[in-house]
């Protein structure tokens, strides 16, 4: 290589690592929560349209990430969906932002339409094994999961009770994936967010209540769980804007306009 | 006019390999520090053998886990090596070389591929069609050992088709003149005068194939129990790593070190294999 070209590859790393460091935008990061992360995003586009000198970014890994990372500020803000937080987030600012749903999901095929709680708890146990024996074809039953971190598997044992899940269930690692698995296999069950129904699935009722908006406000339908935004001490500067932002008038439109309840 | 002369040229290079060097030790020191700790509290033969992994309760036990590996590992190589052999033995024995030369480098485009991808193409592809023909939910040890066969392949044959190639030629026209047939002197001679190049391939493709981690999350299940059918769904160790690595802490995140710490031995005693059977080879020249 001449010396020419060895100074302009110089030149070239300085330059981008000036143009890196140039551009200081406020930056707020959010992590936990599959179930609340394709809203938060959302609020996130919204906020970022109207504030674009701020960048906020969202990411997911489950409740308990969203609980770590706000201890140990890895993220600025957590997101957990849990009905009782754990102890460790007893030091950190929570503020509810909305209420969501755990809707019980089958293959749109399945002929089951209503489960009791009863029928539930052995289903996700491991006690009833074929859907027969709960009203359905004779199939085995498939029963999906979420793993242990998660705030809807842990919102979804806390409420229903006495859940110690069969180790043949399939695990899989957020909302999302949750809904795929069932939305591809005809015997199986699982649980997500009511925030993230589609026509791939079907929501079943429990106890012959249904998953809606209407039964989860009356107080009918039993798996509800807080969606809480985590901050480590008092929220500031651009993390206190746009927690204010999600539960102003206009973000909480948003969430309900998506699916979710609002916390107002 | 230099700018750097000879002497530097060489120092920088010694640089950049002393950085890659340390970056590889500084990770295994890392992992060892916060794996081993754990296994003297825990006991290693506790750890290995145990099937109750309970991280609330305190119970740690990978042995479903390692079972899972086993079986996953051995049917990727079932798959992959029968395939990716006798791949390689077509491709520079019974194949005209301009035409091999063409096909080589597009197989070899398959490792480029993203093991997300190959997750993807077996969660919609794959697992429905094991459900629906075979049974049990799809997501299963034969899922997983198919995916990541094919994900070994290019390895496999990308290598045996070197050390194939790499047989002298007069071995070949020895047998030949001898009387022997093409397929007599390939599989007498050819393949037999390659063997530890084939085989140091396999091994390195089982290396891969333990180490796989995100194909296999979206594919196996991620049951934690031990498998008692090809059809049962499994957790491996590197799933298990990635499944609950963002939220352990404490002992529970020391245990998924210590499952690290296990990982690497036996990659490193996997890869050593490797290289004492290539060395073998150019020894035996």
């Amino acid at each position: 290589m001449k010396r020419g070209d060895i100074v302009f590859f110089i030149v070239c790393l300085l330059a981008v690592l000036v143009w890196g460091c140039g551009k200081n935008k406020l930056s707020v990061t959010l992590a936990g929560s599959t179930a609340f992360q394709p809203f938060a995003e959302n609020l996130a586009e919204q906020y970022m349209k109207t504030h674009p000198d701020v960048t906020i970014t969202v990411q997911g890994g489950g409740s308990a990430v969203g609980v770590q990372s706000a201890i140990s500020g890895a993220a600025q803000i957590g997101m957990a969906d849990l009905v009782i937080l754990p102890d460790e987030a007893k030091a950190l600012t929570t503020t509810i932002v909305a209420r969501d749903g755990i809707a019980l999901v089958v293959h749109p095929s399945n002929p089951v339409t209503n489960l009791t709680s009863q029928q539930v708890r052995d289903i996700f146990n491991g006690k009833i094994k074929n859907w027969k024996e709960a009203g359905g074809s004779d199939v085995p039953i498939t029963v999906v999961s979420r793993e242990a971190g998660s705030g809807t598997r842990s919102s979804f044992e806390q409420i229903m009770k006495d859940i110690h899940l069969t180790k043949d269930a399939l695990i899989q690692d957020s909302n999302g994936t949750i809904r795929e698995t069932v939305a591809n296999d005809a015997n199986a069950i699982g649980y997500l967010s009511h925030g993230l129904l589609n026509e791939k699935i079907k929501a079943i009722k429990i106890d012959g209540q249904e998953c809606t908006i209407e039964s989860i406000v009356a107080g009918k339908y039993i798996l509800v769980r807080p969606i809480y935004l985590l901050v480590k001490g008092a929220p500031e500067g651009e993390i206190k804007n746009f927690i204010d932002y999600v539960l102003s008038s206009e973000g909480q439109q948003t969430i309900k306009a998506k699916g979710l309840i609002p916390v107002k | 006019m230099k700018l750097i002369g000879e002497k530097g040229v060489q120092r920088i290079l010694s640089f950049t390999a002393f950085s890659a060097l340390t970056a590889l030790m500084l990770i295994a020191l890392f992992i060892i520090n916060e794996g081993l700790p754990f296994i003297f509290k825990y006991g290693i033969i506790n750890f290995l053998s145990s099937s109750d992994w309970r991280p609330q309760s305190g119970m740690f036990g990978i042995f479903p886990m390692v079972m899972a590996t086993l079986w996953v590992t051995f049917g990727a190589m079932v798959i992959g090596a029968p395939l990716g052999v006798a791949g390689a033995v077509f491709l520079s024995e019974f194949v005209p070389r301009p035409v091999m030369r063409i096909i080589k480098p597009i197989i070899e485009l398959l490792a480029a591929i993203p093991s997300v991808v190959y997750g993807f193409i077996g969660v919609m592809v794959l697992a429905p069609f094991i459900r629906s023909y075979m049974g049990g939910a799809g997501l299963s040890v034969l899922a997983g050992s198919i995916i990541l066969g094919i994900m070994i392949l290019p390895t496999i044959i990308s290598i045996s088709i070197d050390s194939i190639m790499a047989v002298p030629q007069s071995y070949r026209e020895g047998s030949l003149a001898l009387g022997a047939t093409t397929w007599q002197t390939t599989h007498m001679v050819t393949i037999r005068a390659a063997k530890s190049g084939i085989i140091a391939s396999i091994i390195l493709a089982i290396g891969r194939a333990i180490g796989e981690t995100m194909a296999v999350i979206m594919v196996a299940g991620n049951s934690v129990k031990i498998p008692h059918s090809v059809l049962d769904s499994v957790r491996t160790l590197t799933a298990n790593i990635a499944l609950e690595m963002s939220y352990a802490t404490g002992l529970h995140r020391q245990a998924l070190f210590a499952t690290g710490v296990v990982l690497f031995v036996v990659i490193i005693i996997l890869n050593s294999i490797a290289s004492l059977a290539i060395r073998k080879k150019i020894a035996k020249k």
